[in-house]
């Protein structure tokens, strides 16, 4: 099991510093626009009715965006050091899970030569897990009106999944048919579209809204470049042949 | 892991079948933590990873 524990270590160590890095980036970029974005969402005065009731006078149809599922009897974690502390957590546990994802695949086309092609896949991974799925299904904040919750993870993935085997396709195969049928499939997702909400009604301005795609964008593209890097500079340095 | 420099190529230290395994071994770990990070619907999880799933532009809510 050398190989699997091989992958393990060299993700840890970049998920990580990754992880840890990319804690401090939200807490200057998209953390303050998440709270702010929640005192909207709490001034609305259908908030929080876990869409138990829906507002169908107005619109014809139910109001996702007021149907925000958080349970009111499970545990979340208090305001301050606490949510601090389990958002670091997350990070690095999902920071360490893109990691290992990441060496996966590049093991099979012959693993990370050193920091510089890391940063490649890296970048690879920001399209495929930020730039494709965001198309469809813009960074939100808390009180934006959304579609489904099932159905967009459904599309999440998806789109995830064929934006990444498009990009193998492309990078990995050179005949022209297969480039032609790579382009097709990182495109599929976007012409069934992501799911839509029933209305675009919300209370949290526009500005507001757009800035924090701006960040989570911006944000992801630095945690992937530097994820990628700290796992080819850690598969070089720990993994090289003899 | 030892950090010793001199260990085999990983490539050359496993049969082909024992490294299709490993690496899906491996993927399925990935899958599993970054899915139970940003996909669980246990409320406590999604609590505790709100701000990271709305960072990550995971689907919330």
């Amino acid at each position: 099991m050398t190989l699997f524990r091989n992958i393990v270590f060299v993700s840890a160590l970049a998920g990580l510093v990754a992880g840890f890095a990319m804690t401090l980036m939200q807490y200057a970029g998209t953390v303050p626009l998440i709270l702010q974005a929640e005192t909207y969402e709490t001034a609305q005065p259908v908030a929080h009715d876990h869409g138990a009731t829906v507002d169908a006078g107005h619109h014809g149809e139910g109001v996702v965006a007021s149907a925000h599922e958080h349970d009111a009897q499970a545990w979340t974690p208090a305001d301050g050091f606490q949510r601090s502390a389990f958002t670091a957590l997350a990070n690095i546990a999902t920071a360490i899970g893109f990691a290992i994802l990441l060496v996966t695949a590049s093991e099979l086309a012959g693993g990370l030569s050193g920091w510089r092609q890391g940063i490649f896949w890296g970048l690879a991974g920001f399209a495929v897990f930020t730039l494709a799925p965001g198309l469809g299904l813009p960074p939100e904040l808390p009180g934006m009106p959304v579609a489904d919750l099932d159905h967009r993870q459904v599309w999440w993935v998806a789109t995830a999944v064929a934006t990444a085997a498009g990009l193998a396709l492309l990078t990995f195969k050179r005949a022209l048919p297969l480039a032609v049928l790579a382009v097709g499939i990182m495109v599929v997702p976007h012409l069934v579209g992501a799911p839509k909400p029933p209305s675009f009604e919300t209370a949290v301005p526009e500005t507001l809204a757009h800035d924090f795609v701006v960040m989570v964008s911006i944000v992801s593209l630095v945690f992937w470049v530097l994820l990628g890097g700290l796992a080819g500079y850690a598969r070089s340095r720990f993994m090289r042949a003899a | 892991m030892s950090t010793n420099q001199t260990s085999l190529p990983l490539a050359a230290a496993a049969t082909p079948a024992s490294r299709i395994l490993q690496l899906g071994l491996a993927a399925f770990l990935g899958l599993f933590v970054v899915g139970f990070a940003g996909f669980s619907h246990i409320s406590a999880v999604h609590n505790a990873a709100h701000d990271v799933r709305h960072s990550l532009a995971f689907p919330c809510h």
